[in-house]
């Protein structure tokens, strides 16, 4: 077989359960893959090829003595560092967990292992997934494979650069305002943030409990409905997991495949486009919805008018709800101690020392904005504030799927930018995620495919969103996009991108 | 130099148990004061009437069976510890609780 | 630092006293209030943990539906309101026992509110303490201070943190300020803590034991010029574990803010600390505006909307509570108010209910436990619940009264036998040999040997002179060893000389 780094996941896996591949070999060409690219993009912030093979072996074997398999069984996986692994190393990114290894696995985790999938390792982020660019991981930054100067989008810039780059046919991102989408869209894969709920949180390091959610990063739609299957479902360790079935998220992908979305209403949400969206961006967006309108989607108008308050609302209960959660991080139990230079040694004083030195810039920056907007005398103008923001979104959303069974929009409103280039401007950074922020604040899904390239040469992203509970829409439309544009294209638009250079 | 958002940034960091420097203090002034201008405008449509929303999706009623669970292992979990004795995490002294 | 204190009566005379408790009850639930560890006492430091009790990152909470449970047994026993909805918020702040950094509780919506509890003083007059509310919350863990001189905070060089007790279920209840208790405010404050310790025990949500800190309260005290003076700056005592250091402690701050009064300073409002081996408090945290707790709604838990049919079968199945108990028991006990109150206040109600169950009567119980085993327990300078004897010891011994088989004296001897750890009354009759000498033949041979010795006597009976009768008995109880039964001895006495 040809390279195995560049089949999707649903084609490695059928070609594992023929037999037609190991699990040994297709781990192994990952892991070289990984040596051999991954310096220059820093995707993975730990490789676990030990672990990994293992699996893999375990996999073969069971194979061999005709034990059921699940199918996805034996098929490589990367994971974000901000999900909690037993026995691997992880950090979400930042200093001040360097070293720690978890007792525990993350009940997403513990799924992935009974399907026995190999995890090849840890993706890099941004510190405690407080970002758009991975350029505030406290471990360097990741590089766009598109082009190196780049940045891959954030948080989750490391899962995927790490899919857009073949080191790994699939990968768990999370998404809080947009850092799984925001990074597919600029990187030419495939993200979804499922509908909140869907996933379980426990073991994923909590940025913002309300907004968390992990979701699958791949390459193709398909192969995130066979992700998003095997992670999803009930979790009574997490009190705000849906009770709800898992949708039948690869049977509607393939319907979307088939080019199946007649009759579907879609809604293009007026406010989420226009100024500050680069003219590619929008042209592809409007190329993607022709084609759409072509395979007999209906395409209508919505006005969702409270989400240009969505980014203010969001930049209050995010730091909030994060100065909180991230409060732990004390250097009492676990991760890093740092002792004052002068004066008495006081836990308050080494907590406060452990804080100023373990948190980068960003993360200090939110706990700042959260805990002042939390303290007395301004709880009711910012967070109260922020939460009834939330249920005007809420029901701006209720509104549009009334008269649409999906909204779209572009993913981000750029392509990527330069690595360096909005660092030292907070506010230009948080404009990255305008158009994922409402699907979070009011819990609902979304997907971002890939709607092709811009002037830059570079791919931008093409949003679906999909009430609460209705993960499978996204799965049938985002697939008939990616069919109906792939179509056009000739194939992936991965195979557009230039090829890395491998260092070995 | 002492300005209204150096010091409230000094003291929300006291707060948050956050050791800043002086160039840090400096520039989160800058930084919260615009940012805290910017995201304020939530304000202009949080009306009365509009009931808060603290969770996405609206359950009630989520509770455990009281049935005990296997503790962690107390060496691995010591193990991680920055500093521990008998069993015990080891902290730093503590002060003010006691006269 | 020592403080000027008033004579108490003087205070008490020129000032009003207006306190307000904060009890904290841990919940004897199987595992934790937001996570599936074990929780009970004694076990290995950092054994009964899960990532949730560490704070590890990535845990989540989850509620322990029996938790709730209790907390409504709890709050409809305090005639409280049920809140048709209610949820936990952060409470945010920075403590090495507290692994999360914020404690999860209930801030402005606390499962019950608005209810009162009636405290029954020890001379049987009835308080009404009306209660503001009771919440869910959960337990820190435990630091022990090591390398300090006193043991205290102070003066430690570092400390150790176990995390067992973190996350242990706990309802904290809230007084009113509680008015009008004049100079009995010590008395009402400690018999309202007791109230509570035994209504915990009787709805089975805790064992209440306070010397293992299951109940824990903190005491606000205030003073103003006169009951209808707004109210004065309080101080909050915290910790204060036992029933007579509640009263104490009150006690105290009144003589101590009354001295402040007098002389014209303020009461600077504080927490200050109990000391139980001196008997007085030290001022502790300055209560200020820089306590900024940032309680937010908790975004990891889903409100709790308490189902009415739930909360009606919960109140159905409230056991008896302790005070319609008191009532019942006396009733069937038939006993007069002031020896109920005795009972009461001895702790002696239970006791006496198993005793009766054990066959004994009301009376017979009473007798036993106010009377011989009430003094021993006071020689032994210990509660009559820890006497080694039980209930079923004292039934079984006031059997063998009722049967005939023992005198009241030589009941008490068996029951001494009991006390020293010999057995039960039986065993103890058997190795001892006290049964009563109820066979005439040892008796006769007794008397008439008695007899014999004093023939004088046998003439003055025999001449109509029943005096020296008891002269005879007296001889034979001794040489029976005190195990004949005197009426009859004195029957058998008059049949021997008369005949």
């Amino acid at each position: 077989m040809s390279d195995l780094t560049r089949l999707s996941a649903a084609a490695l896996a059928e070609a594992l359960t023929s037999g037609e591949v190991s699990s040994v070999e297709a781990t192994q060409a990952h892991l070289d893959r990984i040596a051999a690219v991954d310096g220059p993009v820093h995707a993975f912030l730990h490789v676990s090829s030990d672990e990994a093979l293992a699996t893999a072996r375990g996999v073969d074997e069971a194979r061999a003595k005709g034990e059921s398999l699940h199918p996805l069984a034996g098929v490589p996986i990367a994971v974000k560092d901000v999900v909690v692994t037993r026995g691997l190393p992880t950090t979400a990114g930042s200093r001040i967990l360097e070293g720690w290894i978890p007792p525990y696995d993350a009940t997403l985790v513990t799924k992935i292992k009974a399907a026995r999938l190999p995890i090849l390792g840890k993706t890099n982020m941004d510190e405690f997934a407080m970002g758009s660019s991975t350029e505030h991981s406290g471990y360097g930054n990741t590089h766009n494979p598109w082009d190196l100067d780049r940045i891959p989008g954030g948080s989750g810039g490391g899962s995927a650069a790490a899919v857009a780059a073949y080191e790994a046919p699939l990968a768990i991102g999370t998404d809080t305002g947009g850092s799984i989408r925001q990074p597919a869209a600029v990187t030419g894969t495939v993200g979804v943030k499922p509908t909140y709920g869907s996933v379980s949180r426990y073991g994923l390091i909590a940025l913002a409990s309300s907004l968390d959610q992990a979701g699958p990063v791949t390459r193709t739609v398909l192969d995130a409905a066979l992700l998003h299957e095997l992670i999803a479902g009930h979790d009574p360790h997490d009190s705000t997991s849906l009770t709800d079935p898992v949708g039948d998220y690869v049977a509607q992908a393939r319907r979307g495949l088939a080019g199946d979305v007649a009759g579907m209403r879609v809604g293009v949400v007026k406010e989420l486009s226009g100024e500050g969206y680069q003219p590619g961006v929008l042209a592809r967006f409007e190329e993607s919805l022709e084609l759409l309108r072509q395979a007999g989607a209906e395409i209508v108008e919505v006005s969702c008018p409270h989400f240009e308050y969505a980014l203010a609302a969001y930049y209050l209960i995010l730091p909030a709800e994060a100065s909180s959660n991230l409060a732990k991080f004390d250097g009492m139990r676990y991760g890093l101690r740092v002792e004052p230079t002068e004066g008495p040694v006081t836990a308050e004083r080494v907590m406060a020392a452990t804080r100023g030195q373990g948190f980068g810039d960003e993360v200090k920056r939110r706990i700042i904005l959260g805990t002042y907007a939390l303290s007395a005398g301004y709880y009711d103008a910012y967070y109260g504030s922020a939460q009834k923001v939330r249920t005007l979104i809420q029901r701006d959303f209720a509104a549009a799927f009334e008269e649409a069974d999906v909204l779209v929009s572009p993913t981000a409103p750029t392509t990527a930018f330069k690595l360096g280039e909005k660092l030292d401007d907070p506010l230009a950074m948080y404009l990255n995620d305008v158009a994922t922020i409402p699907a979070n604040l009011a819990g609902v899904p979304g997907m971002s495919v890939p709607s092709g390239l811009c002037e830059d040469g570079l791919p931008a992203g093409f949003q679906v969103i999909a009430p609460a509970r209705q993960d499978a829409r996204l799965y049938r439309v985002g697939a008939a996009v990616e069919a109906l544009l792939e179509a056009r294209w000739g194939g992936p638009i991965l195979t557009k991108a230039p090829e890395l250079e491998a260092s070995k | 130099m002492s300005t209204p958002w150096r010091d409230e940034v000094a003291r929300v960091a006291g707060l948050a148990r956050i050791d800043l420097k002086p160039d840090e203090l400096d520039r989160l002034a800058g930084e919260l004061e615009v940012i805290v201008q910017s995201v304020a405008r939530v304000s202009e449509v949080a009306t009365p009437d509009v009931p808060a929303t603290s969770h996405p999706l609206p359950l009630t009623n989520v509770f455990r069976a009281d049935e005990p669970e296997t503790p962690l292992d107390r060496d691995e979990v010591l193990a991680m510890a920055p500093a521990q004795e008998d069993g015990k995490f080891l902290v730093p002294q503590i002060l003010g609780e006691d006269a | 630092m020592s403080d000027t204190l008033v004579d108490y009566d003087d205070a008490v005379a020129r000032y009003d006293t207006v306190f307000g408790i904060e009890v904290h009850v841990e919940l004897g639930t199987r595992t934790k209030m937001f996570d599936a560890a074990e929780q009970g006492f004694g076990a290995d430091p950092n054994t009964q943990v899960t990532p949730v009790s560490l704070g590890l990152p990535g845990a989540l909470p989850a509620v322990n539906g029996t938790a709730v449970e209790y907390a409504i047994r709890i709050g409809l026993a305090l005639n409280c309101t049920i809140a048709e909805s209610c949820r936990f918020a952060r409470k945010n702040y920075f403590y090495p026992d507290v692994p999360k950094n914020f404690q999860t509780s209930q801030y402005d919506e606390p499962i019950a509110h608005d209810g009162w509890v009636d405290v029954e003083l020890e001379d049987g007059t009835v308080f009404r303490v009306d209660i503001e509310r009771a919440h869910m919350e959960e337990d820190a863990g435990k630091n022990t201070h090591v390398g300090g001189a006193t043991g205290r905070i102070h003066g430690a060089i570092y400390s150790l943190v176990d995390y067992n007790r973190a996350g242990v279920p706990l309802v904290e209840i809230v007084t009113r300020p509680v008015t009008g208790a004049g100079e009995r405010a010590p008395e009402v404050a400690r018999a309202y803590v007791q109230t509570l310790r035994d209504m915990f025990r009787a709805l089975e949500v805790s064992e209440a034991r306070m010397e293992r800190g299951n109940v824990r309260a903190d005491v606000n005290v205030s003073l103003r010029p006169s009951s209808d003076s707004p109210l004065g700056t309080r101080t909050e005592t915290k910790n204060v574990n036992s029933f007579r250091s509640i009263e104490r402690a009150v006690r105290y701050e009144i003589s101590r803010q009354a001295a402040v009064l007098d002389a014209g300073g303020q009461i600077v409002q504080e927490t200050r600390h109990w000391h139980e081996d001196t008997g007085h408090t030290t001022s502790g945290r300055i209560k200020s505006d820089a306590e900024d707790y940032r309680y937010f709604p908790e975004p990891d838990l889903v409100p709790i909307v308490p189902d009415r049919a739930w909360i009606e079968e919960i109140r159905a199945n409230l056991p008896e509570l302790p005070a319609a108990r008191r009532r019942r028991l006396q009733a069937d006990w038939g006993y007069a108010d002031p020896e109920m109150r005795d009972v009461v206040n001895a702790g002696a109600v239970e006791l006496i209910e198993l005793t009766v169950a054990a066959g004994s009567s009301p009376a017979a119980a009473r007798k036993w436990w106010m009377g011989e085993l009430a003094r021993t327990a006071k020689e032994r300078g210990v509660e009559l619940e820890e006497l080694p004897v039980t209930p079923q010891q004292i039934g079984a011994l006031q059997a063998l009264v009722d049967d005939g088989r023992l005198t009241d004296k030589l009941a008490r001897q068996v029951l001494e036998g009991v006390l020293a750890g010999e057995g039960d009354p039986e065993a103890v009759v058997a190795a001892r040999g006290l049964e009563v000498v109820s066979d005439d033949g040892p008796l006769l041979a007794a008397i008439d040997q008695a007899l014999a010795a004093q023939p004088d006597v046998v003439a003055k009976i025999q001449g109509g002179n029943l005096g020296p009768v008891g002269a005879i008995i007296g001889a034979v109880m001794k040489a029976t060893r005190g195990q004949a039964d005197a009426a009859r001895v004195r029957e058998l006495v008059l049949e021997r000389v008369q005949s």
